[in-house]
């Protein structure tokens, strides 16, 4: 069935599909159409799952933790300012190895209030223990909460995922969506059993303490063993969905027009859309440009960047967020990830976009432009269109 | 202790005996012993009222010792017992 769906509404279909049993979730601007979707399908008597109303997205958190160590599959979405309020509970979820799938639409964090697009609300969320994707489009939200549910409740990976999406760029913009048939979606996806769960006919003892001398490292090493196992389980998953319903996007790293580019974009969510029409232009000028879009960063795709940069001469990597007193984050971890190797890519970072700052065509040009330069020696990132009184 | 690995235990900080928080002895903490003597001892139950670990033995209405198992050595027995029938000395040490 096609619709024409929001990114907010796709979420919603999404936890539909996926046939969420219990969810719970505090409205938030730009995510608000998602729960108001929600209690739409369920009001039309479409939507079988329980709806727990809260008072704020830590106590959302806390309720589907608990509902997911009952043995439910359950969803929460939220964003920026919900999304740091939840930090504590995020962990909560990981150590306690519950699938949870969240939609996370990226927003500017405050102060200044900003409700557009910015990635620093769930690049801060990096280790929390959290599977982190970044959808592109409308289409992969759906797409993408049905695989993370498969590689979350595997049970060598038990680990939650946050779906990110751009506020407005993708939340608030539709395009037709391919919802897949209900009982091959059940079928790909299956029921969740885990092996342990909440059970007053057979009590155990969940979020228990450890004194250093005991467990924890221990546990802790098995949350990251959850992680390794989820890089081939994403993968996979992901090959499994294109074969079933005819669209992949790639595992963790997406590539395009890489083949035989001299120079690989990086960058993720809705500005690769922007970027791919920017290669298109620049491939037919002759520019051999590509882009390695970061779909997923938890875990991070560190063995899919090492075989790319065996066949590229620069990478230019582009966040939409920025550590103070450090750079971006995935220009540091690209850079991290390439350094065992004897023979590096040029790699250059670029800040753009931050607080939704819109990144056209032109924005993408000036940067390619920018790191074509030869020997600009440049090795900082670069704030792009940032108004500068030199300028 | 138990010496399992990492690959033995299981996911998310789970305990899978319930019931078992009594096998940990977490008098292992003290670091001061309260030492009873049964001479000065009035049977009043103060101490038994007030121990915040349940650690007073007491066996047909009468104080009979302590159960070091359980026993943390905050001193609240010898503060309470109005007969000095509760001594504190350094947990290793003789008494
Ligand atoms: S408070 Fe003192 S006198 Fe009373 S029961 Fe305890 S030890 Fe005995
Ligand atoms: S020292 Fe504290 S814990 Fe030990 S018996 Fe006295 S009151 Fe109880």
């Amino acid at each position: 069935m096609k619709l024409v769906l929001s990114g907010n509404e796709a979420a919603a279909y999404g936890a539909m599909l996926a046939r969420a049993e219990v969810i719970s979730a505090y409205p938030i601007t730009p995510q608000t159409k998602i729960v108001e979707k929600i209690a739409d399908l369920i009001a039309d008597g479409r939507f079988k799952t329980e709806f727990i109303k809260v008072e704020s997205e830590h106590s959302a958190m806390a309720a589907c933790i608990s509902a997911s160590l009952v043995g439910a599959r359950t969803f929460t979405a939220t964003s920026s300012q919900g999304l740091l309020l939840m930090h504590e509970m995020l962990h909560w979820a990981s150590g306690s190895r519950t699938p949870v799938v969240m939609v996370n639409i990226n927003r500017a964090v405050a102060p200044p209030w900003s409700v557009w697009a910015d990635q620093t609300d769930s690049i801060a969320q990096r280790d929390t223990g959290w599977i982190q994707y970044y959808c592109e489009s409308c289409q992969e939200v759906v797409d993408t909460i049905m695989q993370a549910y498969r590689v979350c409740e595997d049970p060598r990976v038990l680990l939650p995922a946050m779906l990110s999406e751009d506020a407005f760029f993708l939340s608030h913009t539709s395009e037709i969506v391919d919802l897949p048939p209900q009982e091959e979606l059940d079928a790909f996806l299956g029921t969740y059993e885990p092996d342990v769960r909440l059970d007053i006919d057979n009590p155990r003892s969940f979020g228990s303490l450890s004194m250093p001398h005991q467990w924890y490292p221990e546990f802790r090493y098995k949350i990251q063993e959850g992680m390794e196992h989820a890089v081939e389980a994403i993968e996979r998953v992901d090959r499994e969905y294109g074969s079933l319903f005819g669209r992949s996007y790639g595992g963790l790293l997406d590539l395009y027009r890489c083949e035989d580019a001299d120079t690989v974009i990086v960058a993720a969510g809705s500005m690769c859309s922007t970027i791919r029409a920017a290669i298109e232009e620049l491939r037919s000028e002759g520019v051999k440009v590509g882009m390695a879009r970061i779909r997923v960063f938890r875990p991070f795709p560190t063995e899919a960047f090492r075989a790319l940069a065996k066949d590229v001469r620069s990478l230019v990597v582009l966040d939409r967020s920025f550590s103070m007193g450090s750079e971006g984050a995935f220009f540091s971890e690209v850079k991290a990830a390439l350094y065992p190797l004897s023979d590096r890519p040029d790699v250059r970072g670029f800040a753009v976009g931050i607080g939704g700052r819109d990144i056209t065509i032109e924005t993408i040009r000036s940067i390619i432009t920018d790191s074509l330069r030869p020997d600009t020696g440049i090795t900082a990132q670069k704030w792009v269109g940032l108004r500068r009184c030199e300028e | 202790m138990n010496e399992k690995t990492w690959k033995e235990i299981p996911i998310g900080g789970l305990i899978l005996d319930a019931g078992n928080a009594a096998e940990y002895h977490t008098g292992d903490w003290r670091t001061e012993r309260p030492v009873h003597i049964l001479d000065k001892c009035k049977h009043c139950m103060f101490c038994w009222i007030c121990c915040p670990d349940s650690a007073v033995i007491v066996k047909d209405k009468k104080m009979v010792g302590i159960d070091y198992d359980y026993c943390k050595g905050c001193g609240i027995c010898k503060d309470v017992c109005p007969f000095d029938a509760i001594e504190m000395t350094i947990e290793g040490t003789e008494d």
